[in-house]
């Protein structure tokens, strides 16, 4: 059978099989397992078969429990049923998992490993989520490359079905999920041969069916619950030789032969690693390199990790082994070992224990247990042998580690790292790019070109930044004639391309560049002028080396092609040029061929671009001629200011400065906290543009200090003798708010931390009523430079919140217009969410209103990402240390996390209000009454609590007694404490709802804001029940076939719970004015606020428009539903827009989400827009008809109506074009 | 009473014609617009800058935001099998032929001369009876004479015209300082037909917020009087036959312009605002117009009222506007 290779990463290799072995697929979101998830949706949406030649069903579930249980009843219901997921995501679905091999029931779940959030979040490999699954009764079958990926997700599938033992197929996330590989692809006709027609027929004869009627599922009492538990035992036996069979099948089909635990190595070993996933060919590798020089050593491959075939694991093992390590990628804290370890103790004690047939024991082998790989950690050669040399010591280390440096507990191994083992012929490149430059697709082609048009073997894996805005790539291509078994990043390559100039400056590019290695740099200087703007480091990096260098002006070139940032066609050209992987003229053609096939579906014009590209990159590039010395007046910018705080110096900036790796373990705290603030001193500079300030023409609005997602501009309003020492040119005019006239207005940007966005110039209303291209706000070249203005600007007084003189006389700003909240400082800054996100300025806003008192659930997703994502972090404190408390519990629990949380500061004041009544002699009535009977509705109210409670500490300090320790340590829960539950409408309308539905119907005071972006942001763009009718979204491939789910209307059913549906771009007022109110009132809130988000594919500098057209077209009515309305006689539903003044196409075409189904199904486009605009249409006259219903108040009198938009004709169709 | 007539050598059984407009995004409709007797249909037009911009656009956005986060490398499922709005254009020719008899006309809008022209043969493949060319662009470059406009227009005709075989007409717009010249170096360059005119619509000023906004106006009948003029000035000079297309509301306006000239007259803006049935009723009433009148056919009245037919020939020019200045002033007085 000639099998066909082809280049492609893990998750297309499993998905490939199990779209091909299933009848019904249940997916749902999780990295990195999504883009299984993603294919299968896809190819459903294009009709592609399975095996036995039907489209498989996919349906995506609100929850991995849900898909769990959806795959659940799909078996049970006898269809061939698979799903995918990682990490919590396997965790959600481990009570189904005991259901469905209780029940027999062969299925597969395929896991790209993932590690689980413990002391913090990682969607990094590693397996602790199988190791959590591993008591459930499935089989687990663990690959340990791309290419086994797609050969081990058949032998389960095969298997199971023969076996009636369900199984998980564990490839590691990332390293084998991501990495893309050269592979031979199993024929379909293969699969249908290993799919076993006896074991398929009788899995859907075993479905529920009403003509032949059984029961399952019963409840079973003490007299059999246990028997019936152990009558499966045999099947477990069985299972291990059905794999074998299965494995055999697939060898003679296919020629790649696999045994559940495989030896390499020296034949008679003395020292054995023992280990599964992807660190089985690192190993290899190194283990190989080893045996050259004579060493005794070998691995052993556990594939079938469950059931455990105690003799096969045996039967592998070489006789002369005397020691053995055993490497687990998880952490089981506080156990007598990490769970591979257990079972080979324990295979290796059961042997002890018997005696042979010759009635001898065989001696127990020393056996260590160690941790490698957490979270993607590197796993390297140098590492293997570091463990193999422990095994020759006289007196291993037990429970070690490796790969890290612990300096607290000091389990970790020594490694050398100058120890490599890389084939000779293996070509080696690395690629520093920009998210936004197209590098990672580039090589993703390049991988294939030379994949699929050579015999050589690629392999392809990158590395991406913390941060979505401006984020940084490094991507690691190999090539060679040899199999690629280096399941690590390249250390030393041959080839390196920058493609970011100003990343010389801030990373060390060139420390993986061999001495002889080729450069090839995207300057944007011309060829004899770019070694006076390398920075001296880099300079004296290519001397030594002798470096080859050779540059193009990638920008440029880009820029005369139309084709903006994206530079990725002219590298790649520049690349094959400049490597002799193939003739020049060979890959050329290659790339054009790639053109043409890949951009060909996106139209003739974008082929032609890059076409264009491709010959432009042929003649411009360049070789530098590298002069003898070092000469430059550049100088690297440190990670973080000289004058951060210790922490952030010693931790912080190291891994910042991608350093992270080798810090030791005591430089962490061990309890998963951070100090809060951090992204300060993190300043990135990546916007090419900035805005710049204009007083002259500025009307003090505030409005671009409330859009900018990022906190980069802000404004400040200050007595004029606080400028007095301001930097010259300094910007500043009169204060225009009544009774502040001889204040100063201020308004200053960070330029270093601004993306670019440009939503501030966008929203600037004022003009230049002499030329009105002028605003107060215009995008001008970043300099690039911190400005001394800015810090000026940082170190000047906050706004105070009560502005005047003193005492009951006081002018207080009410803080309900972006005019006053401008002025207030944000507690949320320089986030690493997308430029122009749409939900970071709601998230600073509530920090402007609340920020020192609030405390703050958030939802996993992509706020829990900009808002957590180390290193650095935006959620900040002020002067005095407040600011918010915040954390993220997990995706489905986040309204209960905040309920919790409010449970607990309401009981700690409701104890410390006990405890100050008891001790109200000690205290003294004054000060006990006024505790107790504050009224805290606004900043000076509760300054003047914070004032008491300080009072009271100081107080109970000084008094040894029992009670007033507990009152001092709960004295702070006196001052009262705003929670906000933050999340996505992933959370909120899908996996969490359950809890937000609780959490709102208890009644609780509780603040819940949901960043509703329409779709799972974070995962890239999957549909969510948020997703618009007709959106075409991941996992809604065809267009979102049914509508919106309307969660306001459903909360406003309560009638007690407050809810308020807003768009910033749209109405910045209401959005002040709803946040305030939900604060205000005493019970649970729920705003659901539009976010514009680059899933929505539009330009993001016009966001706010957007806002402003869903608004316009009825598709976001703005509204407020108060209770507290209810009980005054007023109707408690107040409409806040105008009725709909342009068709919903207006709004929606210029989406790429909507666009793109009117390129894909056109009719089923023009149908949906159809339905939508009658459904906009209908709950118009709803939302009237709530707003204006006369309402009966209690003493039967009619109520004030509410205040509707004037109801009337909805908009005609829009007239000629 | 026959209302039939020949517009680009093909026979029509009504002077109505839907102009390009979205009335012709659906079949049904223009199923309709057969049913209710409109003589032939303008397809609604494909714009250069569709032809050109939608995919870099698609493009742009499809990759915006990829390769960059970990956990979202895409942000779009992979769009295989997009039909591009050009593919769409064609494929809906095809469909509307296979439903209807009457001819179908494709409309292209653009200025320059270029790869969106390849377009017109695949009109023509798709079935299409005639092409009209929408010849529109603002020329602001002050560095751009008339001539260098007029000869890029005619240059984009000829390119079409070498292209395809189905007859070309080509909607122009009124601002040309010599109309009539142009209108005959057309007629030279392979034009059919001339359309008269292409109506704009003007971007507004924003007052208030200082802003250059898009407004949308349906057209009024008053606005049939310019083309009318020159329908008048252009018929019998001119090897083409003449459309008008701008401010067909009433019977009246039909009447006046295919007694100007036209041997067909356009209408979208009454058929937005009153339905696609609004062509039987004015077929209806162009017939009882003809009979009242006594008319034996629409042929008997096509330019009977041009330039080179009326009594006095100067109504049409600049003799017309003494007489109306002066008019004028005498009300007022």
């Amino acid at each position: 059978m000639s099998a066909r290779t082809t280049v492609m990463d893990g998750n297309e290799a499993a998905a490939h099989v199990a779209y091909r072995t299933s009848e019904v697929i249940a997916i749902y979101p999780i990295t990195p397992a999504s883009p299984m998830g993603e294919l299968a949706d896809l190819w459903s949406s294009r009709n592609l078969k399975n095996v036995w030649g039907t489209t498989p069903r996919i349906v995506e579930m609100q929850a991995e429990g849900g898909a769990a249980g959806a795959v659940h009843g799909a078996l049970q219901a006898g269809s061939l049923t698979t799903t995918f997921t990682a990490s919590q995501g396997l965790l959600l679905m481990i009570p189904n998992m005991y259901k469905i091999s209780g029940e027999l029931t062969g299925a597969v779940f395929h896991i790209a490993a993932r590690s689980i959030a413990s002391q913090a979040l990682s969607i990094f490999g590693d397996h602790s989520d199988v190791m959590a699954a591993r008591a459930t009764g499935w089989g687990m079958l663990f690959a340990s490359s791309v290419q086994e990926a797609m050969d081990m997700a058949l032998i389960s599938h095969s298997a199971s079905l023969a076996s009636r033992i369900p199984f998980l197929h564990v490839f590691d996330g990332f390293r084998t999920s991501h990495e893309l590989k050269k592979i031979e692809v199993i024929p379909d006709s293969v699969i249908r041969d290993m799919m076993p027609e006896g074991p398929v027929r009788a899995h859907r004869e075993r479905g529920m069916n009403p003509e032949r009627p059984v029961i399952r599922g019963t409840a079973q009492n003490p007299d059999v619950f246990f028997q019936t538990r152990e009558s499966v035992n045999p099947r477990y036996e069985a299972c291990p030789h059905t794999v074998i069979s299965a494995m055999e099948q697939l060898g003679a089909l296919t020629g790649r032969t696999y045994r559940p635990f495989e030896y390499t190595g020296h034949p008679e070993a003395e020292r054995v690693i023992v280990l599964m996933g992807s660190g089985v060919d690192t190993a290899r590798e190194a283990v190989a390199h080893l045996q050259t020089g004579g060493e005794r050593v070998g691995v052993l491959n556990v594939r079938l990790f469950r059931p455990f075939a105690i003799d096969l694991f045996l039967g592998a093992l070489p006789s002369s082994v005397r020691s053995i390590a055993v490497l687990d990628r998880t952490k089981e804290p506080g156990s007598a070992g990490e769970p591979l370890y257990q079972d080979v103790v324990t295979a290796l004690a059961e042997r002890a224990m018997q005696p042979s047939a010759s009635n001898e024991r065989v001696a127990m082998p020393t056996v260590i247990g160690g941790r490698y790989g957490l979270s993607s950690k590197e796993f390297t050669p140098a590492m293997v042998r570091s463990v193999l040399n422990e095994l020759g010591t006289d007196n291993p280390r037990r429970s070690f580690t490796v790969g890290i440096n612990d300096d607290v507990s000091h389990r970790s191994l020594p490694v050398d790292t100058s120890f490599t083992t890389e084939h000779p012929e293996t070509r080696r490149a690395v690629f520093w790019g920009l998210g936004s430059d197209g590098t990672v697709g580039a090589n993703k082609n390049t991988i294939k070109i030379i994949g699929e048009h050579t015999d050589f073997h690629a392999q392809g894996y990158f590395v991406y930044d913390s941060k979505k805005a401006g984020a940084r790539t490094i991507s690691h291509l190999r090539f060679g004639p040899e199999p690629i078994r280096s399941a690590y990043l390249i250390k030393e390559a041959d080839f390196v391309a920058v493609h970011q100039f100003n990343f010389l400056e801030s990373v060390d590019t060139l420390a993986l560049a061999a001495p002889g290695a080729t450069l090839l740099l995207n300057s944007p200087h011309a060829p004899d002028a770019t070694w006076q703007h390398l920075p001296p480091q880099v300079q004296r990096q290519i001397l030594d080396h002798q470096l080859r260098v050779f540059v193009i002006d990638a920008y440029a070139l880009a820029r005369e092609l139309r084709l903006g940032v994206r530079i990725n066609t002219i590298m790649q050209t520049a690349f094959f040029m400049l490597s002799d992987i193939l003739p020049t003229d060979e890959a050329i053609s290659y790339v054009q061929d790639f053109i043409r096939s890949t951009y060909g579906k996106r139209g003739e014009p974008v082929v032609r671009q890059n076409l264009a590209a491709v010959d432009s990159a042929l003649d411009n590039v360049h070789e530098l001629v590298v002069p003898g010395e070092v000469y430059s007046d550049r100088t690297v910018r440190p990670p973080v200011p000289a004058d951060a705080p210790e922490f952030v110096r010693r931790v912080t900036a190291e891994m910042i400065a991608g350093r992270g790796d080798d810090l030791p373990v005591s430089a962490f705290p061990d309890d998963g906290t951070w100090p809060s603030g951090t992204t300060r001193f993190e300043k990135r500079n990546i916007a090419l543009e900035v805005p710049e300030w204009e007083p002259d023409l500025c009307i003090q609005c505030g409005k671009c200090v409330m859009v900018c997602p990022h906190s980069v501009i802000r404004a400040n309003v200050v007595p004029e003798e606080a400028l007095a020492n301001a930097p010259d040119g300094y910007k500043s005019l009169p204060a225009s708010w009544r009774g502040m006239e001889d204040s100063r207005y201020t308004l200053e940007i960070s330029t270093m931390d601004c993306t670019g966005c440009q939503l501030c110039v966008g929203v600037c209303p004022a003009r230049d009523k002499s030329n009105s291209s002028r605003k107060a706000l215009n995008m001008a070249p970043n300099a690039g430079k911190s400005s001394a203005d800015w810090e000026f600007f940082r170190s000047l007084e906050p706004f105070k919140r009560t502005v005047g003189a003193t005492g009951d006389g006081a002018m207080r700003l009410p803080f309900v217009k972006a005019k006053d909240v401008q002025l207030l400082e944000p507690l949320f800054e320089f986030p690493s969410a997308c430029a122009g996100c749409g939900e970071t300025p709601y998230l600073k806003l509530l920090t402007q209103l609340f920020g020192d008192h609030m405390v703050v659930a958030n939802a996993t997703g992509c706020s829990s990402i900009y808002g957590g994502n180390l290193p650095t972090t935006p959620w900040a404190h002020n002067r005095a240390g407040r600011g918010p408390a915040w954390n993220n519990s997990l995706f489905e629990d986040n309204a209960e996390f905040g309920l919790g949380m409010r449970l607990s500061l309401d009981k700690q004041e409701e104890y410390a209000r006990e405890l100050v009544e008891h001790m109200r002699g000690m205290l003294g009535d004054d000060l006990a009454t006024s505790l107790l009977e504050s009224d805290q509705t606004n900043d000076a109210l509760r300054e003047e609590q914070r004032a008491r409670i300080d009072e009271l500490r100081e107080r109970l300090e000084t008094i040894d007694d029992p009670m007033a320790r507990d009152l001092l340590a709960v004295s702070r829960a006196l001052a009262r404490h705003s929670v906000w539950i933050v999340g996505g409408d992933g959370w909120a309308y899908d996996i969490g709802f359950g809890g937000l539905d609780h959490v709102l119907a208890s009644g609780r005071n509780v603040n819940v804001i949901v960043l509703d972006t329409e779709v799972y942001s974070n995962t890239g763009g999957q549909a969510s029940k948020a997703t618009a009718l007709g959106a075409v979204a991941k996992f809604a491939a065809g267009g979102k076939p049914t509508p919106k789910k309307d969660l306001g209307m459903m909360a406003i059913g309560y009638g007690y719970v407050y809810v308020a549906q807003v768009a910033m771009g749209a109405n910045d007022n209401q959005v002040i004015k709803a946040i305030q109110e939900a604060e205000a009132f005493n019970g649970p809130s729920l705003i659901i606020a539009y976010s514009p988000c680059i899933a929505h594919g539009i330009d993001m500098s016009k966001a706010l428009d957007q806002q402003k057209s869903a608004v316009e077209s009825g598709y976001w009515p703005l509204y407020r539903y108060d209770p507290r309305l209810e009980n005054e006689g007023k109707v408690p539903f107040q409409l806040d827009c105008k009725p709909p003044s342009i068709d919903l196409k207006q709004y929606i075409h210029t989406e790429n989400r909507y666009r793109m189904l009117l390129s894909t199904r056109p009719d089923a486009a023009a149908t949906f827009v159809d339905e939508a605009q009658k459904q906009v249409n209908a709950r118009w006259h709803r939302l009237e008809k709530m707003a204006a219903r006369p309402e009966r108040t209690i003493t039967g009198k009619p109520g004030k109506p509410g205040k509707p938009g004037k109801p009337g004709k909805l908009p005609p169709s829009t007239p000629n074009r | 009473m026959k209302i039939n007539t020949q517009y680009l050598g093909l026979e029509l059984s009504s002077p109505l014609v839907p102009s390009a407009s979205p009335l012709s995004d659906n079949v049904d409709d223009i199923v309709a617009m057969e049913d209710h007797g409109a003589g032939a249909v303008v397809l609604y037009s494909l714009f250069e800058e569709q032809i050109e911009e939608e995919s870099r656009t698609l493009s742009h956005y499809l990759d915006h935001g990829s390769e960059s986060y970990a956990e979202s490398l895409s942000y779009f499922p992979d769009p295989a099998g997009i039909q591009s709005i050009p593919e769409r254009y064609l494929e809906h020719i095809g469909r509307a032929k296979t439903r209807v008899d009457i001819p179908v006309i494709a409309s292209l809008n653009g200025s320059t001369p270029g790869g969106w022209l390849q377009y017109a043969r695949r009109i023509e493949e798709a079935g299409a009876d005639a092409l009209e060319l929408n010849l529109y662009d603002i020329p602001t470059n002050t560095g751009i004479t008339a001539a260098q406009v007029e000869e890029r227009y005619l240059a984009v005709v000829r390119l079409v015209r070498e292209e395809i075989n189905i007859p070309v007409a080509v909607k122009i717009s009124p601002f040309f300082t010599a109309t009539a010249h142009f209108a005959q170096e057309l007629c030279r360059c392979g034009a059919s037909g001339i359309v008269l005119f292409n109506r704009f619509y003007q971007p507004d000023i924003d007052i208030e917020r200082l802003d250059v906004v898009p407004r949308v106006h349906l057209s009024t009948s008053e606005e049939a009087r310019l083309p009318i003029r020159w329908l008048a000035i252009l018929y019998g000079r001119i090897p083409a036959d003449l459309a008008l297309t701008t401010g067909v509301h009433t019977v009246e306006d039909v009447v006046r312009g295919v007694m100007a000239g036209a041997s067909v007259t356009m209408m979208a803006s009454e058929l937005l605002a009153r339905g696609i049935g609004r062509i039987e009723e004015m077929n209806d009433a162009l017939r009882a117009w003809l009979d009242e009148h006594g008319y034996d056919s629409l042929a008997q009245m096509c330019g009977s009222m041009s330039q080179i037919h009326v009594y006095d020939p100067s109504a049409f020019e600049r003799a017309n506007y003494m007489k109306t200045v002066s008019g004028w002033r005498g009300q007022r007085a």
